[in-house]
């Protein structure tokens, strides 16, 4: 218990700029390495970099733009008024059309997916992008290993093995598949109720990071691994571009996109929605946790 | 304007208001922070006051959310549903850069052994003097 709390006070440490606890005595010893090369100069540069000029201009800067955004918003139309210039044909359009057009019960579903489904394609992408940049700096391969790491993350291990908590495993193992079954329930309905694939595939990936949380990862890893997170964010991926682009290029020629629309509140029905709404979670359930074991271990 | 006009308006624009001091808080802190992490979460309370801001310019009086029910036809029964896109694009966007942040933080932190921006500033010039 102790060692756990030892790593919580080396993480805040951590976010404090210090450097603590027993596997930094090393580090200790690089810091004072690294101080060497500035005697003397921390003060003074310190001064000049962050003088009380820059503090002054930032402050200026900041209360300006306040100012400035204070004076606009009290030139806004009134909080919840009808007459707002937002409320324009765009909306009206969605909102009547949209039922019958995109087959969806939920309107933002039908317009992030139907309407807008190219801008979140771009923010799939997004994603998907952040966690390959992640990975690049991140990722603990044959060519960005640092010997000193390996040591400690070696002990992490054993650590991590010796504290196994068994109430926070009994918890998991009841409380994991209420999640898993939630997150699922959530993009599945996302076109008939509130959720849809960002939040539910946020969901499931948070139930991987319970998992692996109180597992350790190596259990995590027994079915998902490396290679399954590539195959499911690239097929996912790729799924929703074939998909999209095909009634892209149907739809808006006018041709016929033979996508049944079903009746609206069914599961199957408002055409691609439901397909993209599994693609988008697919994608945010793997990045929520490649995210996680990046960061905590340098390897997935 | 008189002085209960203005505060009307200010108590109807609650949450633009608070949206706008979320932003200047997160500004500041972006800006006179030395700690890059504490740097990364002043940036995301001016995401959060963006989203806050976009939420309520997008809700309308006594309108019901924007799913439709049997029998409620019509665009002047459901609050506008181009925000919530809105604000669900930009949350994703915000984890993604967050993430990518950390993930430099980590780097530099485990190259310099300090997260202080003017420290990592003062390396870096000595080691390209």
């Amino acid at each position: 218990m102790s060692k756990k709390t030892d790593a919580l006070r080396r993480f805040s440490g951590w976010v404090n700029g210090e450097t603590a606890g027993h596997a930094a005595v090393r580090r200790e010893a690089a810091r004072i390495e690294h101080k060497k090369l500035l005697p003397e100069l921390d003060e003074q540069q310190r001064i000049r970099l962050f003088s009380w000029q820059y503090k002054l201009v930032a402050l200026v800067v900041c209360l300006t733009v306040v100012a400035v955004l204070l004076y606009t918003v009290f030139h806004l139309p009134l909080f919840g008024d009808p007459e707002n210039p937002a409320v324009n044909e765009v909306v009206q359009r969605y909102v009547e059309d949209g039922l019958e057009e995109t087959g969806a019960v939920n309107m933002v579903a039908g317009m992030i997916l139907d309407y807008r489904a190219f801008d979140t394609f771009g923010e799939s992408s997004v994603l998907f992008l952040a966690v390959t940049s992640v990975m690049m700096l991140l990722l603990r391969d044959a060519r960005n290993i640092v010997r000193d790491e390996d040591v400690q993350e070696e002990h992490e291990r054993v650590i991590e093995r010796q504290t196994s908590d068994i109430i926070l495993q009994k918890v998991t193992s009841l409380v994991m598949p209420c999640i898993m079954m939630f997150g699922a329930y959530v993009v599945l309905n996302g076109h008939i109720s509130p959720g849809g694939g960002f939040s539910g595939g946020a969901v499931m990936g948070a139930g991987l990071i319970l998992l692996g949380a109180s597992f350790g990862i190596d259990k995590v890893r027994a079915f998902f691994t490396m290679k399954t997170f590539r195959r499911i964010t690239s097929t996912a991926l790729l799924c929703y571009a074939a998909s999209k682009a095909y009634s892209f290029f149907t739809g808006a020629n006018g041709l016929e996109t033979g996508i049944p629309l079903g009746t609206p509140g069914a599961i199957f029905s408002s055409g691609l929605i439901l397909v993209l709404d599994i693609c988008v979670g697919l994608v945010v359930a793997c990045t929520m946790y490649g995210f996680y074991v990046l960061f905590s271990r340098g390897e997935i | 304007m008189d002085l209960h006009a203005f505060l009307t308006k200010a108590v109807s624009l609650r949450f633009e208001i608070a949206a706008v001091i979320l932003f200047g808080i997160g500004f500041m802190n972006l800006m006179l922070r030395h700690n890059l992490i504490k740097k990364i979460v002043a940036f995301n309370v001016m995401d959060s006051s963006v989203f806050l801001f976009l939420a309520s310019q997008g809700y309308i009086d006594g309108r019901i959310a924007p799913i439709a029910r049997e029998g409620i036809v019509g665009a002047e029964h459901y609050v506008n549903p181009i925000p919530a896109g809105l604000v669900l694009t930009g949350i994703v966007v915000s984890v993604s850069v967050s993430a990518f942040f950390l993930a430099l933080v980590q780097r530099l932190y485990k190259h310099y052994h300090t997260v202080d921006f003017d420290e990592i500033m003062i390396m870096a010039k000595k080691k390209v003097d």
